[in-house]
């Protein structure tokens, strides 16, 4: 398990060597995360859900996708617009997408891990952001 | 990397930035503030990762990462590729060097996005989602969002082979 040749000192050099690598892209997605609450408001958000369940998933999905930040702060406008009568479908695909796609990061993601990856793994996730609000929604509605 | 994308990412978004400020110097500036509260907040993060890719590389040789986490590291691959990613703290960025590395060393893409997915479940935020969702709602989706990311990194490791597959056949 532990290596035969180099030492500690080498080793966290080189973590230091990929770490500064990676510095740009670490600060150019902060700087964009900034951007967010800034220009983006809680009432810009719930104004874009119509009252119709399946395309509010999708646009749940797709305001997720774009938001990015704490969980928490997903949480809290989920829980407001579910108070709103917002579905809980759309509230669900919100909530899953804003963890789980990440358009503000995929510059980022794009420069460390690839386009392919990128590209197939944010697009899924957006998929699956449906499909989970779908089946948790209708699992609760069957549960005792 | 040592390409020079992420300059051109940072200087991309220092032009947006700009181009903001000429229009909206009030918002912006209250962006700048917000850009360095996360940063400031993600500063221990940022120690914890640089540890750890650290002690990664120095105990565990690419041929044991390869092992654990590799092509042939079966099941023991997936539940440590979901547990790392459910326990891992901070926010998902402060984890592309860490990732960079070791797939770099011989992990599998698909375990990279399995670590990616469930880096959305949060032990400690558990109790707000409960209190906005109720109990029945948290279990639920935990155990449908581990299944997703399993279902999104097989998905991806079938692509990726495709795309290798296809690249070798050119």
């Amino acid at each position: 398990m532990t290596k035969q040749a180099g030492n500690i000192f080498t080793s966290f050099r080189k973590a230091f060597r990929v770490f500064g690598q990676m510095l740009p892209v670490l600060l150019g997605v902060i700087l964009l995360l900034g951007l967010l609450p800034a220009f983006v408001s809680k009432k810009m958000i719930s104004a874009v859900f119509t009252g119709r369940a399946l395309q509010d998933t999708v646009v749940g999905a797709a305001i997720g996708s774009v938001a990015a930040g704490n969980p928490i702060t997903s949480y809290i406008i989920g829980g407001e617009l579910l108070k709103e009568g917002t579905s809980l479908f759309a509230v669900t695909a919100f909530i899953v997408a804003w963890v789980t796609v990440g358009v503000v990061q995929l510059p980022a993601e794009i420069s460390v891990f690839g386009k392919r990856f990128a590209v197939i793994r944010n697009s899924l996730s957006f998929i699956l952001a449906i499909l989970v609000a779908a089946a948790t929604v209708t699992t609760l509605a069957v549960l005792p | 990397m040592k390409n020079r994308s992420g300059f051109y990412f940072l200087g991309s978004v220092t032009v947006l930035y700009l181009a903001l400020w000429a229009s909206s110097p009030g918002k912006t500036c209250d962006a700048l503030k917000a850009s360095g509260a996360i940063f400031i907040r993600i500063i221990p993060v940022l120690f914890f990762v640089l540890l750890l890719m650290g002690l990664i590389d120095y105990f565990f040789s690419p041929e044991s990462i390869s092992r654990y986490l590799g092509e042939r590291s079966g099941i023991r691959g997936w539940l440590l590729a979901i547990s790392a990613g459910v326990l891992s703290h901070g926010p998902i960025y402060a984890w592309y060097p860490m990732l960079k590395d070791l797939r770099d060393k011989g992990m599998k893409t698909g375990l990279v996005a399995v670590f990616l997915y469930n880096r959305a479940i949060k032990i400690p935020l558990l109790p707000v989602l409960i209190y906005y969702f109720g109990v029945a709602f948290a279990a639920v989706l935990l155990v449908y969002m581990i299944a997703a990311s399993v279902i999104e990194g097989k998905i991806i490791e079938i692509t990726e082979k495709r795309g290798e597959q296809t690249s070798l056949s050119i």
